[in-house]
């Protein structure tokens, strides 16, 4: 196995008390960890194994390691150090490649790209497309042996960030590959990979995927267009209608889901969720009138109408019934790719506005010798590094490992960024004070592109509750069964009474992992997860089962919300000490911006710790839900109005 | 005849880069500065390309002196459709002080050493503006030239070459093999796209130093001093004709 000098000494400066040990996989994606031999590590056994694990791998055949998922370990009080050494995914070859690749997407944003008027005609110009396809850009994810350019979730978000730049295009090339045609990708067959990717690479088709319906948004499992069998078994008949397809104007390709029934053995009929590639050909298919919508303005957003749609039966997609998964599989990994699309627009338009508060004079002095405008730039370098870390770490992860299962790490990086993005793109606007405004200043643009990002591909408030109650639910399990988790009831009490007086044992060593001058911030992560834990053990405590009821929300998002700075904390270190122990340009900058954020994060997740802990009825929760209550009752705002008078 | 084309590339600081003067005034910033091919080098590219999708050319091989990272220009030209390259390999402090003279020399033995019949140059690069290789290669060669390029196309043995001079254009007839430098309005290049980024993996660099080709790098001029433009002073705005007149003659300009 050949060492990278550089990353050999990476390694060997952290490893403090510790000792390297060189794990079998792939030699150039994961090189080294460490593992401090005095303390129990606190991650499962897979890791242990891997470790353990040192047969010789043939070098044709490329191995990746598996690893437990770190966030749904995390709600067990579970943390990977793994993470704390931020991956290399790329080797020599592929490095140069991405950044070959790069100059003339670049360029061709640069020169070929008008955001503009693309906003203002709502619709991205023919050649503007076709030069997008002849640039590849249709086929990155891929295999090459279909025509594509077998890109890794980690090129896949480098590009991202350059097609970010107009979020029409950005949109349109997400619609057809991150999630109109990752189906065929993810659960496809050899026939139906062969008989559609290649078209779909060279861009020759557009690709859409189409779930949602006017009755059925967030809540996808209840659709309501059907698709019955022929009696003779080779044809399916789909009709419904869908809203709110992106590319649904003109999508060569559909993925389509629909309601199928299954017949119990009882004889029962109960209809279940089936995948289907849709040819715009097959007949019966049509669009409705583009949307006229605040931002994204020249990406094509139609409803789509199926009417007696006749699909061979080889085009279910997965299995008959298994719909959903394979839905929710596409949406998980779609989404990593935001975190460092958003971060790319957002480098951007700083920098346009910190060139004018470098010019921009008032009151004898440039604007950027204002402490409030300086603070701008500072916090928002801040959110911009975490939102980079992030999503470079999750992509890290999804190519890195066996099977990675990443779907919360994702998500986190789709609400954090997409937040982010809108909060720091306003604050540039304000920079520019009333010229930002101004729709001669492309800031107002791009605040309106952003403002989708919170909302597609899973609200928000949908990612956060979804993924923080899922992984209580499976806490609940674990609870109900002690004797399977003997280890998790175990100990519990001392630790308690610790937590308690918020002076958690920190028995993890998270920062031997880092670099020394990380090590006050390796202690606040760790502080962190356990206050996190105790959170998670506090709320199942007082819920229960009706953990994840609809009135129990705001402790979850609570609980989402700790758990989206613990991994954007975990993340930014890591990086962070990445850069210093092999010196990068501005390295001890980054470990100001990674010591920055954790402090704030940490404050963040004290005084929502401090709310899980004292419950809703000393928190504000129980009153605003009694508000929101007066409000519904009296159908809208329900203060008399300041001039009112009972009395004269 | 279908020929053999060679063509130079120079990878040079990108044109949209903000030139900064190094603090010891003997050259510009390099570090960390983005660096892409000379523009005019890339038409030069795109024409024998064109060539050969025209079956005019045979195939198509980029030069480049430069650095290490000359090797990603080279790239470039591959994934642009050229078939193979030479890296002609001048270490970074030695490029600084690389003269037309001494690139002339090399692309001439590579001319010879290849049996290339037409060797396309850009007309000049955007970094020392020298615009001489082409014309000193020619002469080394004893080939014709045909610079300033803005059409070109080929006739039996001989190459019809349009350039734009002063206040025209201009038709001329070379003999084959010949130089020929291109000007802007020659051709707009393709962008490399992505799948050919890919294949151009696959195709090979050699590698090479001035010595093996027998040419002596030793600079023959020495650089003083490098410094800014003198910045633009602002303008004045006056009355009438007669003002502009009068502060014409004050300031010595009529």
């Amino acid at each position: 196995m050949m060492l990278n000098k550089q990353l050999m000494k990476a390694v060997l400066g952290h490893t403090c008390n510790g000792r390297v040990i060189v794990g079998n996989s792939r030699p150039h994606i994961r090189l080294s960890r460490c593992l401090n031999t005095t303390n129990q590590d606190s991650s499962t056994s897979a890791q242990v194994k891997e470790v353990s694990d040192n047969e010789p791998t043939q070098q044709s055949i490329v191995r990746k390691p598996k690893r437990p998922p770190f966030i749904k370990n995390l709600f067990l009080g579970r943390f990977d150090k793994e993470m704390l050494t931020y991956p290399e995914v790329l080797d020599k070859d592929r490095h140069e490649l991405l950044h070959e690749m790069i100059v003339p997407i670049e360029r061709f944003f640069e020169e070929q790209v008008d955001g503009e008027k693309i906003d203002k005609e709502a619709k991205i110009p023919p050649e503007t497309l076709q030069g997008l396809k002849d640039l590849g850009l249709y086929g990155q994810q891929i295999p090459e042996e279909y025509g594509g350019l077998g890109l890794g979730a980690t090129e896949y978000a480098r590009i991202a960030e350059i097609t970010a730049i107009d979020g029409s295009i950005a949109v349109t090339l997400a619609a057809h590959q991150a999630i109109g045609l990752k189906g065929i990708l993810i659960a496809g067959t050899n026939e139906q990979k062969e008989k559609y990717l290649p078209q779909l690479a060279c861009g020759e088709w557009t690709a859409a995927f189409c779930l949602t319906e006017p009755s059925s948004g967030s809540d996808a499992a209840s659709i309501q267009t059907r698709a019955t069998l022929s009696e003779d078994g080779t044809t399916w008949l789909l009709n419904g209608s869908k809203i709110w397809i992106s590319n649904g104007g003109y999508a060569d390709l559909m993925t389509v889901f629909a309601k199928t029934p299954e017949v119990l053995p009882s004889g029962e009929v109960r209809e279940k969720v089936t995948a289907f590639i849709v040819e715009r050909g097959f007949g019966g298919v049509s669009s409705g009138t583009p949307e006229d919508k605040m931002g994204i303005r020249g990406s094509n957003t139609c409803e789509v109408y199926f009417d007696n749609t006749p699909v061979p039966a080889e085009n279910v997609l997965g299995e008959v019934g298994g719909g959903f998964k394979v839905a929710m599989n596409i949406l998980n990994s779609g989404r990593f790719s935001m975190g460092s699309s958003g971060a790319g627009i957002l480098k951007k338009i700083m920098g346009w506005a910190l060139e004018h508060a470098v010019t921009r004079k008032q009151f004898g002095h440039h604007l950027s010798e204002f402490a409030m405008i300086k603070e701008k730039f500072a916090r928002m370098s801040v959110a911009i590094y975490a939102m980079e870390s992030m999503a470079y770490l999750t992509a890290g992860m999804i190519d890195g490992q066996e099977e990675a299962d990443c779907s919360v790490e994702a998500a986190i990086v789709k609400v954090f960024s997409s937040e982010a993005a809108w909060h720091w793109g306003s604050e540039c606007l304000q920079i520019l004070g009333g010229l930002g405004y101004m729709k001669s200043y492309p800031f107002e643009r791009y605040l309106r592109d952003a403002r989708i990002l919170l909302i597609f591909e899973g609200t928000n408030e949908i990612l956060r509750l979804q993924h923080a109650g899922n992984e209580m639910k499976g806490m609940i399990q674990k609870l109900r069964n002690p004797l399977m988790n003997p280890g998790f009831i175990l100990g519990k009490g001392i630790e308690r009474i610790r937590q308690h007086k918020d002076n958690p044992k920190l028995d993890l060593n998270l920062s031997d992992s880092l670099h020394p001058s990380l090590k006050a911030a390796g202690d606040i992560l760790e502080y962190c997860v356990k206050r996190f834990q105790y959170s998670v053990e506090t709320v199942l405590a007082r819920h229960g089962r009706e953990v994840a009821d609809p009135k129990n929300q705001l402790e979850l998002a609570r609980l989402a919300n700790c758990a989206m700075d613990i991994f954007a904390m975990t993340a930014v270190l890591s990086r962070a000490s990445r850069a210093y122990c092999i010196g990068v340009r501005n390295s001890s900058h980054e470990v100001q911006l990674a010591m920055t954020f954790c402090d704030e994060a940490s404050a963040r997740i004290k005084t929502m710790v401090k709310d899980i802990e004292n419950g809703p009825f000393i928190s504000n929760d129980s009153t605003y839900a009694k508000i929101a209550d007066t409000v519904i009752e009296h159908g809208g705002y329900a203060a008399e109005h300041p001039l009112t008078r009972v009395f004269w | 005849m279908s020929l053999r084309v060679l063509v130079g590339c120079k990878r040079v600081i990108d044109y949209a880069v903000k030139i900064r003067v190094r603090p010891d005034k003997m050259g510009v910033v390099t570090d960390g500065v983005k660096h892409s091919m000379n523009p005019f080098d890339e038409i030069a590219i795109e024409e024998a390309v064109r060539l050969k999708e025209k079956k005019i050319a045979k195939e198509v091989i980029a030069v480049s002196c430069g650095p290490t990272q000359a090797q990603e220009t080279i790239r470039t030209a591959l994934a642009m459709g050229a078939d193979r390259g030479i890296h002609v390999e001048i270490p970074a402090k030695e490029m600084e002080k690389l003269e037309p003279l001494h690139v002339s020399k090399i692309l001439a033995k590579l001319a010879e050493k290849e049996g290339a019949e037409l060797l396309i140059v850009g007309k000049q690069a955007i970094d020392d503006d020298s615009n001489a290789t082409a014309q000193m290669t020619a002469a080394l060669l004893e080939w014709p030239q045909a610079t300033f390029a803005s059409k070109i196309e080929k006739t039996d043995g001989t190459l019809l070459v349009v350039r734009e001079v002063d206040g025209g254009l201009e038709t001329i007839k070379v003999k084959l093999p010949a130089v020929v430098s291109a000007d802007l309005r020659l051709n707009e290049p393709r962008y490399a796209t992505l799948p050919n980024i890919m294949k151009a993996k696959k195709k090979k660099i050699v590698k090479m130093k001035p010595a093996d080709l027998g040419v002596d790098t030793t600079a023959h001029f020495e650089v003083v001093e490098v410094c800014d433009p003198p910045s633009r002073e602002a303008g004045i705005k006056v009355e009438d004709v007669d003002a502009l007149v009068s502060k014409l003659k004050e300031a010595g300009r009529i």
